[in-house]
C-alpha cells in the first residue's frame, strides 16, 4: 500500500469522488403499481423518479377500484438491473403504494397502448394512408376532405411502426395514452 | 367511543393519547386555534423556540435521546418552510418526528392567500409521508396514523398540514386504537438467510461487525443483543457516526468509528476482512470511500429494515430484511443451537493484525505550547464529564468529527448528531430538546463557532425554560472543515472560510442572561470545564483552539479505506510502518 500523498498547494491531486457506473446493459421494464387513490399520490411517484434521476418512458394512471380507492399506475422505465431493483424498492417505500409488480420479470404479460394520428393531405398520399390504416387495423374516427384521425391500439412497437409509415404521408399530430399492461393467465 | 370536539382540541387530545409530553413550536395566524387549546390544558408542555428550524431540531434531539417520537408545531407559510431543513435532516438520519403545520382555510387554498405555501408539496420529498387534512372528522385518525408511520419500520419525519377552518370546525374524535394501517413493515428476518449468515460466522477468518444507526433505532434491546453477540463471538466491531453508543467505547472489541474520519484500525479492518456483517448501516459514501475499491475480498451480509438500502450502493451476498433486534435475536438463537462455533484460531490471528493496526495509534496528538488543541479540549471534556449522566449533541464540521473520535459513548441514545444531512445549526436546538427530555442530565453541545451562530437565537429558549445546556464551542475562527478541504484539495485558496467579525461570546451570553466562559490557555482548561459543568444554567463556553488544525485520519473522497491520510506530523512514518503490516 502506498499512502496517498496530497501535496499542499497542488491541484492535480484534487480527489473528488465520482460515482462508479455499474455499467450493465440497460433494460426496459414495465411496472404496475397499485396505489391509494388520494390527492398527491401521482406526485409522490413522479417526484421520486425525478428526484432520484430515474427514467420514465411512459406512464398511465387511472382508478381501478372505486370502492377500495385504488388506482393503477403503469410505468415503463429503463435502467440497469441494479437501477431497476432500486426503483422497485424505492417506489415500494412510498406509503401510499400498496403493491409493486414488475411485469417484465413476473411471467408473461400483455401490453397495449391506444394512439390517435391526424394525417392531412389529398390525392395518392391520402389513399395510401387509408390503405395502411386498414392493414394496421386502425379505425377512422374523424375525417374531412383533407384529413383523417386514425385510432389504433396495440403494443407500443406496432404504434411506433404505424407512426413511421404515416410520417411521409402527412402526419400532423399524434396523441398516445402510454402503456397499459396486465400479466397473462390467472 | 367517539366524542364531538373542534379540530384544534382533537389535535391536543390526540397528542395526549399518543403519550406526548412536550411540543416544540412557534405560533402564527394559521395555528392560533391550536395554541388556544394548548393554553387551556396542563398535560402537554409547549416550548416556545425562537425559530421554527430550532423547533424541528429540538424535536429530533428529544426523539433521538428518548427513543420516543418528537413533536413540533408551526404555522403556515414561513413557519412551514422554516421546518424544511429539520424534516430533511430527520429523513436522512431516520429520526421519528411529527410536524404539525397550520394552513390557510380550505376555501382559500390555491388563492395565494396570506402565508399560504404548498406545504405538502414542498415537504413531500423530505418526509416519510405527509397529509393535508381537509375534514375535521378525519383529523384524529390521521394524527394517530402519523405517529404509527413515523415510528414503525425505518423511522422518519411525517407532517400533517391542517387548514384553519378544519381546526375550528367540530367533528368526531377517534381515540387511539390498534392501527388498521396498511403500513406493516416486516420485522422478522428470513430464516434461511439468517442460517446462511450463521454459517458464514462459523467459518469467518477475518470478520468485522459494521454497525449503524439502525441498531439504535431498533431500541435498547437491539444494542443489548449486539453486545451479547460481540461478546460471544469475539469479533471486532466498528460503527458509523450514527451508531456510536450501540456498543460501548470501552469494550475491548471496539475498533472506533469507521469512515472518512474513522480510525485506522476500523477502516483497515473493513478493507481487509473476509466477512463483513452490516447491522443497520447503509453503506453511505462517507463510509465506503470509493465503492470500486470497497472491501474487495469480503463476503458481505446486510441486516436492514428498509429493502431499498439493500444493494443500493454495495452489492451484498447475504441480504436480511428485518428489524435489527428481531434478526439478532434469531441469529443468536441459531448460532447457539449449532454449538456457538467460530474459527477461533484464525480469528485470533486476525486480532493480532488488528492490534498492530491499533498500535499505530492514529488519534494521537501532542498538546504542546500555549494554544489549546481541539483534540486536547475534547480529551479533557471526556475525562471530566464521563462520570456524569451525560448526553452529547454536536454541530457540523471538524469539531463534530473530533467529538466522535475523542468522546466515548457507552450507551445508545447518548449521542445526537446530524449525520446524513450534515446540518450546521443542528446541535444547539437539539441540545434543548435533549434537556427537555432529561431535565437532570448533563447536556453538552460540542460546537464550532460558525455552526453555533446559525441557531444562536435559541439561547433565548434555553434561558426562558431554565435549560442548563452547555455550549462547548471549539472556536478556531474558521469554517474549519471547509478550510481543511481547501487546504488539501483546492491549493490552499481559502475562499470565504474565515469566520470574520465574530461576536464576543462571553458578552453575547451575558446579553441573554446566560453565563459566558472564555478559555484560551491549556492550563486553565480543566478548571474552566468544571466551572461550566457545575454552573446551574446555560453556559456558552468559548474555547479558543488552534486555528489550522486538520482532522485526521482522513479518507479523501474518491479513495479507498487503505488510502487514508494519517496526519501532518508523522504521516509518512505512520503509514509506512502500517503499510508493512497489510495483509
Ligand atoms: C447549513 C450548512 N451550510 C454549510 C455547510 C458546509 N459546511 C460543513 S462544515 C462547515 C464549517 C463549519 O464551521 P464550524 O462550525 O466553525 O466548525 P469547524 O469545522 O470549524 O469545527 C461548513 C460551512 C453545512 N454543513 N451546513
Ligand atoms: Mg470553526
Amino acid at each position: 500500500m502506498s499512502p496517498l500523498k496530497i501535496k499542499k498547494g497542488a491541484n492535480s491531486h484534487s480527489a473528488y469522488n465520482l460515482r462508479p457506473n455499474f455499467s450493465d446493459v440497460e433494460e426496459r421494464h414495465t411496472l404496475a403499481l397499485l396505489v391509494e387513490n388520494e390527492p398527491g399520490v401521482l406526485a409522490r411517484v413522479i417526484g421520486l423518479f425525478a428526484g432520484r434521476g430515474y427514467n420514465i418512458d411512459s406512464l398511465t394512471v387511472a382508478e381501478v377500484d372505486h370502492i377500495g380507492h385504488l388506482s393503477r399506475i403503469t410505468i415503463v422505465t429503463r435502467g440497469t438491473p441494479q437501477v431497476i431493483e432500486q426503483i422497485k424498492a424505492q417506489v415500494g417505500r412510498i406509503i401510499s403504494v400498496r403493491d409493486v409488480h414488475d411485469l417484465t420479470v413476473e411471467g408473461a404479460s400483455v401490453e397495449r397502448e391506444l394512439a390517435m394520428f391526424k394525417v392531412t393531405g389529398t390525392g395518392d398520399k391520402r389513399v395510401e394512408a387509408l390503405r395502411l390504416a386498414d392493414i394496421f387495423r386502425a379505425n377512422v374516427v374523424d375525417s374531412t376532405l383533407s384529413s383523417f384521425v386514425f385510432e389504433i391500439t396495440g403494443a407500443p412497437e406496432k404504434i411506433d411502426a404505424f407512426a413511421e409509415l404515416m410520417r411521409p404521408l402527412g402526419l400532423a399530430d399524434v396523441a398516445r395514452t402510454g402503456v397499459a399492461a396486465l400479466s397473462r393467465g390467472e | 367511543m367517539t366524542r364531538q370536539m373542534t379540530g384544534a382540541k382533537m389535535i391536543v387530545q390526540a397528542l395526549i393519547d399518543q403519550g406526548v409530553d412536550t411540543v416544540f413550536g412557534y405560533p402564527g395566524g394559521a395555528v392560533l386555534p391550536i395554541y388556544d387549546e394548548i393554553f387551556q390544558q396542563n398535560s402537554i408542555k409547549h416550548v416556545l423556540v425562537r425559530h421554527e428550524q430550532g423547533a424541528v431540531h429540538a424535536a429530533e434531539g428529544y426523539a433521538r435521546s428518548t427513543g420516543k417520537p418528537g413533536v413540533a408545531l408551526v404555522t403556515s407559510g414561513p413557519g412551514a418552510t422554516n421546518a424544511v431543513t429539520g424534516l430533511t435532516d430527520a429523513l436522512m438520519d431516520s429520526i421519528p418526528i411529527i410536524v404539525l403545520t397550520g394552513q390557510v382555510p380550505t376555501f382559500m387554498i390555491g388563492s395565494d392567500a396570506f402565508q399560504e405555501a404548498d406545504t405538502v408539496g414542498i415537504t413531500r420529498p423530505c418526509t416519510k409521508h405527509n397529509w393535508l387534512v381537509k375534514e375535521t372528522d378525519k383529523l384524529s385518525g390521521v394524527i394517530h396514523e402519523a405517529f404509527h408511520i413515523a415510528t414503525s419500520g425505518r423511522p422518519g419525519p411525517v407532517l400533517v398540514d391542517i387548514p384553519k377552518d378544519v381546526q375550528f370546525a367540530k367533528g368526531e374524535y377517534t381515540p387511539k386504537a390498534p392501527s388498521k394501517s396498511h403500513y406493516k413493515p416486516q420485522l422478522k428476518g428470513d430464516m434461511d438467510a439468517i442460517v446462511e449468515l450463521v454459517e458464514a460466522i462459523e467459518k469467518a477468518k477475518r470478520p468485522v461487525f459494521y454497525t449503524g444507526g439502525g441498531v439504535i433505532n431498533s431500541g435498547p434491546a437491539a444494542s443489548q443483543l449486539l453486545r451479547e453477540l460481540v461478546g460471544a463471538t469475539g469479533f471486532p466491531i466498528t460503527s458509523t457516526l450514527m451508531g456510536l453508543g450501540c456498543y460501548p467505547a470501552s469494550g475491548d472489541k471496539w475498533l472506533g468509528m469507521l469512515g472518512m474520519h474513522g480510525t485506522y484500525e476500523a477502516n483497515m479492518a473493513m478493507h481487509g476482512c473476509d466477512l463483513m456483517i452490516n447491522i443497520g448501516a447503509r453503506f453511505d459514501d462517507r463510509i465506503t470511500g470509493v465503492v470500486d475499491k470497497f472491501s474487495p475480498n469480503s463476503k458481505k451480509a446486510h441486516i436492514d429494515i428498509d429493502p431499498s438500502s439493500i444493494n443500493k450502493v454495495i452489492r451484498v451476498d447475504i441480504p436480511i430484511m428485518g428489524d435489527v433486534g428481531h434478526v439478532l435475536e434469531d441469529l443468536l438463537k441459531v448460532w447457539k443451537s449449532r454449538g456457538r462455533k467460530t474459527n477461533t484460531a484464525s480469528v485470533a490471528k486476525w486480532w493480532k493484525q488488528l492490534e498492530e493496526w491499533r498500535a499505530v495509534n492514529c488519534l494521537k496528538f501532542e498538546q504542546k505550547g500555549k494554544v489549546i488543541k481541539p483534540q486536547y479540549a475534547l480529551t479533557r471534556l471526556e475525562e471530566l464529564t464521563k462520570k456524569y449522566d451525560r448526553y452529547i449533541t454536536t454541530e457540523v464540521g471538524q469539531h463534530q468529527m473530533w467529538a466522535a473520535q475523542y468522546l466515548g459513548f457507552e450507551d445508545p441514545n447518548r449521542w445526537m448528531t446530524s449525520g446524513g444531512l450534515g446540518t450546521m445549526g443542528y446541535g444547539f436546538p437539539a441540545s434543548i430538546g435533549v434537556q427537555m427530555a432529561h431535565p437532570d442530565a448533563l447536556v453538552i453541545n460540542v460546537a464550532g463557532e460558525a455552526s453555533w451562530l446559525m441557531n444562536m437565537q435559541e439561547l433565548g429558549t434555553a434561558m426562558q425554560y431554565k435549560l442548563p445546556v452547555k455550549q462547548f464551542i471549539l472556536n478556531n475562527e474558521r469554517l474549519g472543515m471547509v478550510r481543511q478541504w481547501q487546504e488539501l484539495l483546492h491549493g490552499e485558496r481559502y475562499s470565504s472560510s474565515w469566520s470574520e467579525s465574530l461576536p464576543d461570546f462571553v458578552k453575547l451570553a451575558e446579553a441573554f442572561g446566560a453565563k459566558g466562559i472564555l478559555c484560551s490557555d491549556p492550563d486553565d482548561l480543566d478548571d474552566a470545564i468544571m466551572e461550566m459543568i457545575t454552573y446551574d444554567g446555560p453556559v456558552l463556553f468559548d474555547c479558543l483552539v488552534e486555528k489550522h488544525e486538520n482532522c485526521f485520519p482522513m479518507i479523501p473522497s474518491g479513495k479507498a479505506h487503505n488510502e487514508m491520510i494519517m496526519g501532518e506530523v508523522d504521516t509518512s512514518t505512520a503509514i509506512d510502518a502500517a503499510g508493512k503490516l497489510l495483509v
